[in-house]
């Protein structure tokens, strides 16, 4: 199962919308090992491509090197598919990489409805699984708290 | 003559889970030759008949190695190489760019 906030739910939907009829691609990183997407990181598709998509080759690299720096991993690996279901294709399934990676497909091809679901990719074998939304918590405010000039 | 070669997680199964090993080589394809010697597997992961596999990616240093020399990319002591796998897909009837 997926675990994801509303928040970044939403930031998905909107890269893939924006992009449109590009395919739109990005990572949710989160701590290693945690299973919790926190960070969303829309990447550019190199490819520009509706049927396509591909992390640029120097982002892909600093994106890496900086969730290494940071001990996180990439919880979510999220693309669109524009004209088609929110379902991996034969290329998605070749060429997943990331056994411990959601996989996460977004479809466009509705105007008004965003098709969202997650899967696993391991060893060329698919698993939809099942995508638990949860509410975005307010941030608590403890700017005062800090700030609060000495009586 | 050492170089450090990083090891994205899909191919840590041919380290021994090891992240990054040590592997020498005046180039990208005796570094490969190299690793292959102690890590079986590795190469055919990396390499195809017609050279780099379209979706690795293999960066000395900070640069790909496609704007480089490639296979035949010249390597120097200390130097870093690293192995990603494209993060890439697209949709059903769809055919990779090479």
């Amino acid at each position: 199962m997926l675990q994801i906030d509303q928040e970044i739910v939403d930031a998905i939907v909107a890269h893939a919308r924006r992009d449109h009829p590009d395919e739109a691609c990005g990572v949710v990183a989160g701590p290693a090992g945690s299973d919790r997407p926190q960070r969303f990181i829309p990447m550019l598709n190199a490819a520009r491509s509706p049927t396509f998509y591909e992390f640029d080759s120097q982002d892909l690299l600093r994106l890496y090197r900086e969730l290494d720096d940071r001990d996180e991993e990439p919880v979510v690996i999220y693309h669109s598919h524009t004209a088609t279901e929110a379902y991996p294709s034969r290329t998605d399934i070749s060429l997943a990489m990331e056994p411990g990676a959601h996989y996460v497909l977004v479809s466009t091809r509705e105007p008004d409805t965003t098709d969202l679901r997650s899967y696993r990719i391991v060893d060329g074998a698919v698993t939809e699984e099942e995508v638990r939304v949860l509410p975005t918590l307010q941030a608590v405010d403890t700017s005062t708290e800090r700030e609060a000039p000495q009586r | 003559m050492s170089v450090e070669v990083r090891i994205p997680t899909i191919l840590r199964q041919y380290t021994g889970g090891e992240k990054a090993v040590a592997g020498s080589g005046a180039t990208l394809v005796e570094l490969i030759d190299d690793l292959e010697s102690r890590h079986p597997g590795l190469r055919d992961r990396l390499v195809d008949e017609k050279g780099l596999r379209r979706f690795v990616n293999v960066y000395l240093n900070d640069e790909d190695v496609r704007f480089l020399g490639g296979l035949e990319t010249s390597l120097s002591d200390g130097d870093n190489v690293t192995v990603l796998p494209a993060v890439a897909g697209g949709a059903p009837g769809a055919t990779a760019r090479a």
